[in-house]
């Protein structure tokens, strides 16, 4: 079992799916033949739930495309010195154009295997403890961070509950506020809370076009709410999860466009214009001083939520 | 819905959920709602909280009348805006925290309670705000801050993201707490889940549980389900969690009173006796 994964070799990746694997797949709806063709632009009427099955998309380009499509170097770093090397988070020195990043990226596995050694993204404490010991080897050698956020959420497992799943995310969450250098996250597929949020805290906070983010899955907040995960379709629409209502709430800062068909219709585009946006954020940050920036960052959280300071004037 | 979970009321008598023994209610009372036959530890309001831990007459409350907004405009088979008058009514509280000024033994402290009794004791902006604020008022005074969770709910689904950004403002908080040179005493009762266990709740400089206590991220039902394997005994459990090297102690809810009173002590007094002496090498 020891054996390197395929999507940590070099430049494998984004063709390694198969034309069978392709046609299984429909970006749209399995059980819509009328959606058979996929690279056809989407209609501006998908529903919130269209878009997390986007997301969600077995095609979608992962972490490890990225790697391939868009650095122009990449060192993976492994391990967390303390338990393992967890596979559903990938980091590493990375070069983007000019800028030398340190990587930070889940990675849910392009086939069956690399999914289970990946455990479908979602990252166990030992993941967020290795994220936290490179962010803070960025910070001591003065490099920015690149996070890319892709997890149904982190492992729901009796081992990561007694390595402490809610101590390792509440621990980077805390070091990442203070962290000097400066960070930058993108949502490139699933945003599943607590999990996402393990390396989801930074200067900036972009989503892709079809990625969404949530404090819960759909099917999750279905479940408790309706008493039917059936309803998650109910569910994705309530819980404002897409990318335009998160810009809209102020929760992200920037929706990065993805090709008409989106992001796994054409990854090489997908990944062209997600270079560009992170150079575009990476000048913005590195051109603040630090202290401004941890200010700044540390006043975007502090800011964060809508309450009444006083009883609401009742309407009825 | 109105039924504390686990406790069947009939008149002078309750059944203990853990025991299933019969317990006389006054006895249970001056127990601090503590089971007499098997120790369990029932889950109580916030106020009651605060009646058991604090000296009498002490509690000053802080921006009591802050309120839920209903920032997605949240609907499920009920509106957000009706759940929260619903549960207001219920609990008689605004939210599920409520954080003020006490003592314990004479000792001011910066305090906060979670009640796990509205929405699960779950984190919205409300919540949110006011262990930020707690947090900057125990920076700003130096006083220790010591929170009491009682939050099932994790990080509340009804606010969407922002519920989830809530982690992150607490924690932002606690930091600069620290920063500051103050003490977070974090206090941990039966349920303490998701977005509260994984944000401020585990940043405690001392981390404390009542016995017996749920205590995690993942819920045991969600992993259950996930893994398709029984679950250990005692699995997320205060001595579960005491055993994997998470907690500092457990304390019964009878002690934690006399215990917070000496950690108090102990933080407050003197590192070396007689300080104003030379050292001598």
């Amino acid at each position: 079992m020891k054996e390197i994964p395929q999507h940590l070799q070099a430049r494998s990746g984004v063709n390694a799916v198969s034309s069978a694997d392709r046609a299984a797949y429909n970006p749209r709806n399995n059980a819509d033949p009328a959606d058979a063709q996929q690279d056809a632009p989407l209609s501006a009427d998908l529903s919130p739930y269209d878009i997390v099955k986007l997301a969600r998309h077995p095609l979608r380009p992962m972490t490890s495309d990225y790697i391939n499509l868009m650095f122009d170097d990449f060192m993976e770093l492994h391990g967390d010195r303390r338990f393992g090397d967890d596979k559903a988070i990938i980091t590493g020195f990375a070069r983007l154009g000019q800028n030398r990043v340190m990587l930070i990226g889940q990675q849910k596995g392009k086939n069956t295997r690399e999914r289970i050694l990946c455990n479908f993204g979602m990252p166990n404490p030992e993941g967020y403890r290795k994220a936290l010991l490179k962010m803070k080897l960025a910070e001591r050698l003065k490099l920015p961070i690149v996070t890319l956020i892709d997890t149904p959420g982190a492992n729901p497992d009796i081992g990561a509950e007694e390595r402490g799943q809610a101590y390792a995310i509440a621990e980077n969450i805390y070091q990442m506020i203070g962290l000097k250098t400066p960070i930058v996250n993108v949502v490139i597929g699933e945003g599943g809370s607590g999990g996402a949020l393990g390396i989801g805290v930074g200067d900036r906070f972009a989503i892709m076009e079809y990625a969404y983010c949530s404090v819960i899955s759909p099917e999750g907040c279905a479940a408790i709410l309706w008493k039917d995960a059936s309803h998650a379709p109910l569910a994705a629409e309530a819980l404002k999860l897409t990318a335009k209502e998160l810009l809209r709430l102020e929760i992200v800062d920037d929706i990065i466009p993805e090709p008409p068909g989106a992001a796994h219709t054409s990854p090489r585009e997908a990944a062209a214009t997600l270079k560009k946006a992170l150079q575009r954020y990476l000048k913005e940050v590195t051109d603040t001083p630090l202290d401004i920036l941890l200010d700044k960052r540390y006043g975007k959280y502090r800011r964060m939520g809508k309450f009444f300071e006083q009883q609401p004037q009742q309407a009825e | 819905m109105l039924k504390k979970k686990g406790v069947i009321t009939d008149g002078l008598w309750i059944r203990c959920d853990a025991c299933k023994g019969l317990v006389y209610k006054k006895a249970m009372e001056e127990r601090l709602d503590v089971c007499p036959e098997c120790n369990h530890h029932f889950r109580i309001s916030a106020r009651r909280r605060i009646e058991i831990t604090l000296d009498k007459g002490s509690f000053e409350e802080l921006w009591a009348d802050m309120h839920p907004a209903d920032p997605i405009e949240f609907k499920d088979r009920i509106s957000y805006s009706e759940r929260t008058a619903q549960e207001q009514k219920k609990t008689g509280l605004n939210e599920a925290a409520v954080v003020g000024l006490g003592s314990i033994e004479g000792k001011k402290i910066v305090f906060g309670v979670t009640d796990s009794n509205f929405i699960m004791g779950s984190m919205g902006s409300v919540m949110g705000e006011k262990i930020a604020r707690a947090a900057e008022k125990a920076a700003e005074t130096g006083l220790p801050l010591i929170i009491i969770s009682g939050s099932g709910g994790g990080a509340r689904m009804q606010e969407g993201m922002f519920s989830l950004m809530q982690m992150a403002k607490t924690n932002a908080t606690i930091s600069r707490l620290h920063d500051a040179g103050g003490t977070f005493i974090s206090i941990l009762t039966d349920p303490t889940m998701g977005g509260v266990m994984a944000s401020y709740a585990s940043q405690g400089d001392i981390i404390i549980a009542e016995p017996g206590a749920l205590i995690g991220f993942a819920g045991p039902r969600v992993i259950q389900q996930t893994i398709k394997k029984t679950l250990p005994p005692d699995f997320q459990s205060a001595e579960f969690l005491l055993e994997h090297g998470f907690l500092d102690m457990i304390v019964s809810r009878q002690d934690m009173k006399k215990e917070l009173s000496r950690i108090i002590d102990y933080l407050n007094g003197p590192a070396v006796e007689n300080a104003t002496e030379e050292t001598v090498n």
